[in-house]
């Protein structure tokens, strides 16, 4: 057994986090784990289809990179990407609907859980091939660029979040990246949810240098690693890249250690991922431990945190109900945005 | 009129959009200081800059996907393929961002881009850069296939492309880049989707693009003294294909012969011969016979390379083979 990394300890007081933010971030982190949950029950009940991989674990990432982001920043997703859409403030019924197919959905139903997609929301997407969301989010960041410096375009100073995982951070499109988006000095924050498997290719098996943050240093680019089960700790560290990417100093590598506490889609039987692991894990939960620090430090009562929980579920099910009842997109629509022409 | 060669025509319509539209900028490999590996873009950068003019690292597949995401988000990327057959390296971003994204994102994104660059049989550079790239790409929804032919249409051609608002895979043809050709002085652009006529006739219809149709302009000269007439027809859009125009000459010839640089099975070829069946079987005289290039890795040696694409020779005699069969 490959011993677990020890993971960078960060000491909240109890200033960390207004309560504002704190209950924002955590209403964020219960609607993505209830829309998970619900996923899987609509799934097993055979209302979506495909493969669909849940984020259920990991909500500290999303949260706490997502939510120290302004709204005209850029959110680049894998297809484990309900979270990240969610986060992104998609709202759960375009996301759910999505699921569902139907044309009320973000991506009007012809995208799917892999494919969620909204200009609205910058969202780039919903990338079903591991890493080749990482180009298209450094060209959005190029575009920033662009704009700013050939295009005198003051208000240009947008920054992107890009998702992925441990197993695509050894394919050759991130290595590419890292090295363009030092070069270049693009704002792009690389987020990498280290969940220590890809599907069943455990981390250590598949890299030389199981250490990802620091990948960066070569680069000659700032990398970090986080408690990903810790969303103060993630924040902390999201709003430092984010500060730098803004103030155009470049690029940031955050490995974020964490953990899905589901297999890997709904298809998987998840049979590798040993017991005693597992169970480490689960007791290291991101929603309790957020949960902890807002009572502890009177930021908020276990009451407050229930009655979000019970708004975000009442949300969960309505969208549920919008999904349901949205129509599925039109046959004779079939050929439509296959060019840029259709709108 | 100003006597062109075929890369200034290009880049000349690279100088005019980037000159007209500043959210237009060419990204690749050696495009900047170096001016090009077919000098398509030498002095660009000098007078756009270093953003504009984007010198990248050999990572063909990431700066393809890094010219995706800023055309999702508003600008406008000129791809140069150093040899358009590198972007088989790119194929990923070509295929599943470039083209299919903006369906799949049910229309959340559009995608005007570019990718542009030397490709074809050249002489004897070997298979790898011999590349017959054409038939990869036509089954990717969402991507124009665009070829062109003469110093005359390539600007005005690769100006269209440029503003249009899909990724266009527009292709040139090394053993082109050096063809002169008096240009207008004033500005023009010519339709993606419309096939030149490039000879009218009235016995046959060829149907060819890129470099083959000159090989088709020198079958003709030939045949025209021996008292044939054929019709010359450059697609130039390979996708999607001009049938307004392609089916007003089958209906005139009742004949087709299709000559092409592509790789026979599956090629640009395959796809044409199956759709003049689907809708223009009635008005034909003869099956359609397809002259492609062989199916295998272009060789080095010279007469193997020239026996493996399709000479003037051999469509003058397929043309009078097809005229002898009398209905
Ligand atoms: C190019 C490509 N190869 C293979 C796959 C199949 N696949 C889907 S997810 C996955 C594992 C990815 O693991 P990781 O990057 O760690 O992300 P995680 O699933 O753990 O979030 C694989 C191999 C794919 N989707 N795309
Ligand atoms: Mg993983």
């Amino acid at each position: 057994m490959v011993q677990e990394r020890t993971v960078p300890v960060f000491s909240p007081t109890a200033t960390t986090i207004s309560r504002e933010d704190g209950l924002t971030i955590y209403e964020d982190m219960v609607l993505g784990r209830s829309f998970e949950d619900k996923c899987a029950e609509m799934y097993y009940r055979g209302k979506m289809f495909g493969f669909v991989h849940l984020y259920n674990g990991q909500e500290a990432v999303s949260s706490g990179v997502i939510k120290s982001m302004r709204s005209d920043d850029f959110v680049c997703s894998t297809y484990r990407d309900h979270v990240h859409a969610l986060s992104a403030g998609v709202p759960a019924n375009q996301v759910m609907a999505e699921l569902f197919g139907k044309e009320t959905g973000c991506s009007k139903g012809r995208g799917g859980s892999m494919h969620l997609f909204s200009q609205e929301h910058n969202l780039l997407g919903g990338f079903a091939f591991v890493a080749e969301g990482i180009p298209v989010a450094a060209g959005a960041t190029y575009q920033t660029k662009y704009r700013r410096e050939v295009m005198g375009d003051e208000s240009a100073d947008q920054v992107t979040a890009c998702f992925f995982g441990d197993g695509a951070s050894n394919n050759g499109q991130f290595f590419e990246c890292l090295n363009m988006a030092a070069l270049w000095k693009l704002p792009i924050i690389f987020v990498v949810e280290n969940n220590k498997w890809a599907i069943g290719m455990a981390h250590e098996r598949a890299t030389s240098q199981p250490e990802v943050f620091k990948k960066a240093t070569v680069f000659n680019m700032a990398g970090v690693e986080v408690d990903g089960m810790d969303v103060l700790a993630v924040r902390a560290e999201a709003q430092e890249a984010i500060a730098r990417a803004r103030a155009g100093e470049g690029p940031t590598l955050i490995e974020a250690l964490t953990y899905r506490f589901r297999g890997h889609s709904l298809a998987d039987p998840d049979e590798l991922r040993p017991k005693h692991e597992k169970d480490d894990w689960f007791s290291r939960d991101p929603i309790e431990k957020l949960a902890d620090h807002l009572t502890a430090h009177n930021l908020a009562t276990a009451e407050e945190l229930k009655a979000i929980a019970q708004r975000i579920q009442a949300t969960v099910t309505e969208s549920v109900e919008f999904a349901q009842s949205s129509p599925e997109p039109k046959p004779e629509d079939l050929y439509r945005f296959v060019f840029a022409e259709d709108v | 009129m100003a006597e062109t060669l075929l890369f200034n025509a290009l880049r000349e319509a690279l100088d005019e959009e980037m000159a007209r539209d500043q959210a237009v900028y060419v990204i690749g490999e050696d495009v900047g200081h170096y001016g090009g590996s077919y000098k398509v873009t030498k002095g660009l950068y000098e007078k756009y800059g270093d953003m504009r003019v984007k010198d990248t690292p050999i990572a063909e597949n990431s700066f393809t996907g890094i010219a995706v995401g800023s055309a999702m988000t508003g600008l406008r990327p000129i791809i140069e393929g150093m040899n358009m057959g590198f972007l088989l390296l790119a194929f990923n971003q070509i295929a599943n961002n470039a083209g299919m994204l903006r369906y799949t994102s049910g229309g959340n994104f559009k995608i005007p881009m570019v990718i542009r660059g030397p490709g074809g049989v050249g002489r004897q550079l070997g298979a790898e850069h011999s590349q017959r790239l054409e038939a990869y790409f036509q089954g990717v929804p969402g991507l124009k296939l665009v070829a062109c032919s003469t110093p005359y249409n390539a600007k005005g051609l690769l100006k269209a492309a440029i503003r249009d608002d899909n990724p266009v895979l527009f292709f040139e043809h090394v053993l082109l880049y050096n063809l002169k050709e008096n240009l207008p002085e004033s500005e023009y652009l010519c339709r993606l989707d419309k096939a030149e006529v490039v000879r009218e006739g009235k016995d046959v219809t060829l149907l060819t693009y890129s470099r083959m149709r000159h090989h088709c302009v020198q079958a003709a000269k030939t045949l025209e003294k021996e008292g044939y007439d054929p019709e010359i027809i450059d697609l130039i859009s390979l996708k999607p294909l001009d049938f307004e125009t392609i089916g007003a000459s089958v209906r005139k010839t009742h004949r087709v012969v299709i000559v092409e640089e592509c790789m026979k099975s599956g090629g640009v070829g395959a796809e044409l011969t199956a759709s003049i069946n689907d809708r223009l079987f009635d008005e034909l005289d003869a099956p359609v016979v397809r002259l492609a290039s062989q199916d295998i890795p272009t060789p080095y040696n010279g007469l193997l390379e020239s026996l493996t694409i399709v000479q003037p020779q051999v469509i003058v005699d397929t043309v009078k083979d097809m005229m002898a069969l009398q209905v």
